[in-house]
């Protein structure tokens, strides 16, 4: 790679005795990317700093005079306070169910599609789109006219069997709002464990069949293990963004029901509560959730990343 | 598939199981075609139940969306979005590539922990500097105003940019760009030359993917917005409430919202899960 190109440079052990000139071309070398860098560290580092500042404070918005330093309260109430915790609780259910069901489902698509079949261009098209609506849409499209008790389609389908007709989102909210995540996140892992699939080694597959492997034992022990890693990737960057999920709950229930994760309750305990201490605090929960699956997802990445340089 | 013996019956169940994936596609689809379907039915017709797939079809839907019927306008609220997330994008590109150069073509030292640096940015929740940054625009008097949202985006995409187009740079090939170099070209000439062309389809299809997140997100915008500088999923969440027969409208709204991530999506479909997967997947 081209990183190995640079190490000489690097190697040579005449620090003492430096030119100038070299001090140049490193700060050249340096330059195209100061602004990106700076940028970052000043637009998210610097408010999340002033977070957590924050969370040290007890400060409620329509009462400014009465701002004061209240160490650790904040972080005590947010985590006894029943409805905080019932959020947490809520954001781990959603987290877990979108995920784990969208995983299942998109490698059950993306085995299917893996396939060469007639038409197989056009099904990937089909299978899209649904991440491809926007997210506000799509939780419009589901709440007013899929689940709609009266006229929704779900209700207008099951009287052509005579079935029931359920009020879908009173009966269960929190699955309500999960039905719809999955819905748009399938496709995404269907996408990523696709192009897994993909990267299999053809030539290996070959004299698995060869040998007389039948479909199942090359599905358990070659593929599965080799799509470890996509799996991981998939749950991983699903989790980083549903974990931040902010526009189903809004739209589709309001945060009501029961279905207030932390994103939701961050937002309204300082727009609508303007208990800025709180939320910050709650924020940082937030942060430090993110930062346990991070630490995880980066390591995976990592680890794609360093087998794709080594095969380039 | 194998070309040497294809038994009659795994053709079977290779038949069988192409039709498995065009029903499962065709159901993925179905709220998308049911939707816009309903946006060109009357409002009677989009509320019945069982549904009425044969009704007449009409434009009623889109005229009400687009304020005939006395609601506001979408058109400040689209166009909005559209400066918002074109804004941002080019920001985006403007700051990404010279990165990108600086981390591919011709690296910093520990490039790899910039990158990092950059991903772990990606990490951190956008509420946790949500309302830092709301006090920081309310007490510069920025709230409400679309250039706030651009710089917001700006660092949302700008990590997935940098690590895309990374990807796209590294694959220039060294050799080249120094064969050029012993043949006298100086570096506008290199980039132009050499590596615009390897590195152009990808650059358009990250244009696209910022785009596309630009243009999705509701937090910031709800929170940062009002009036003046609503963007058009702020204008969609004036759909919450029911508002009587309002079906068609909804759908009509929902699908006009969504037509440019739709064709932005199609266009950069290839590219599409290397810029989700922040390049980890190629």
């Amino acid at each position: 790679m081209s990183a190995t190109t640079t190490a000489p440079i690097t190697a040579t052990p005449v620090r003492t005795t430096r030119r100038p000139s070299d001090r140049l071309r490193a700060w050249s070398t340096r330059a195209p990317l100061l602004p990106a860098l700076v940028f970052m560290i000043v637009v998210t580092q610097l408010p999340f700093v002033a977070t957590l500042v924050i969370s040290f404070f007890d400060w409620n918005a329509l009462y400014p005079k009465a701002r004061h330093f209240t160490g650790f309260d904040n972080y005590q109430e947010v985590l006894t306070d029943a409805d905080l915790r019932h959020s947490v609780w809520t954001t781990v259910l959603l987290t877990a169910a979108v995920v784990l069901l969208s995983l299942i489902l998109g490698l059950a698509l993306a085995l299917l599609l893996d396939r060469k079949f007639r038409g197989r261009g056009v099904v990937r098209t089909l299978l899209i789109a649904p991440f491809l609506v926007v997210p506000v849409a799509a939780a419009l499209l589901w709440k007013h006219v899929l689940y709609n008790p009266e006229y929704g389609l779900f209700n207008g389908l099951l009287h052509y069997v005579g079935g029931p007709q359920p009020d879908w989102i009173s009966n269960n909210p929190l699955l309500a709002v999960e039905a719809s995540l999955i819905w748009q996140w399938t496709p995404f892992m269907m996408l990523i464990l696709l192009a897994g699939l993909q990267s299999r080694d053809n030539e290996q597959l070959e004299a698995a069949r060869v040998d007389g492997a039948n479909d199942w034992q090359i599905f358990r022990h070659l593929t599965l293990p080799h799509l470890r890693r996509y799996l991981e990737l998939g749950a991983l960057l699903g989790s980083i963004y549903i974990v931040q999920n902010f526009d189903a709950v809004f739209t589709i229930t309001s945060g009501g029901l029961g279905t207030a994760n932390l994103p939701y309750t961050v937002y309204q305990s300082f727009y609508q509560a303007h208990e800025n201490g709180l939320a910050s605090a709650a924020g940082v929960l937030v942060v430090i959730g993110s930062i346990i699956i991070a630490t995880f997802a980066l390591r995976v990445v990592s680890s794609l990343f360093r087998e794709e340089a080594s095969r380039a | 598939m194998s070309t040497v013996a294809v038994r009659p019956d795994s053709r079977r169940k290779g038949v069988g199981l192409g039709l498995v994936a065009w029903l499962v596609g065709i159901l993925f689809f179905l709220p998308i075609a049911w939707m816009a379907l309903t946006s060109f039915h009357s409002e009677s017709d989009a509320a019945t139940n069982p549904p009425s797939f044969g009704a007449a079809l009409t434009l009623d839907g889109y005229r009400e969306f687009f304020g005939a019927g006395g609601g506001a306008s979408p058109w400040p609220a689209l166009i909005n979005s559209a400066v918002a997330s074109l804004g941002s994008t080019i920001l985006v590109l403007l700051l990404a590539l010279p990165a990108a150069y600086a981390l591919s073509i011709r690296p910093v030292k520990k490039w790899t922990d910039v990158l990092f640096f950059f991903l772990s940015t990606k990490m951190l929740p956008v509420v946790a500097g949500l309302l830092p940054i709301y006090l920081f625009a309310k007490n510069t008097d920025m709230l409400d105003n679309i250039w706030l949202l651009v710089i917001l985006y700006t660092s949302m995409n700008l990590p997935i940019a940098v690590w895309m187009m990374q990807s796209f740079l590294a694959e220039v090939p060294v050799a080249v760009i120094e064969a050029a170099q012993i043949d006298g070209a100086r570096l506008p000439t290199i980039l132009a030359r050499v590596v615009a062309p390897i590195a152009l389809p990808g650059i358009a299809a990250t244009s696209l993917i910022c785009f596309i997140f630009s243009w999705n997100e509701l937090l910031f915008a709800r929170v940062l917005t009002g009036v003046v500088a609503e963007t058009a999923p702020v204008f969609l969440t004036g759909f919450i409430t029911s508002q009587g027969l309002f079906l068609a409208k909804v759908c009509a709204a929902s699908l006009v919202v969504s037509l440019p991530v739709l064709a932005a999506g199609f266009a950069a479909q290839d590219k599409l899960v290397q810029g989700l997967s922040l390049g980890a997947v190629k």
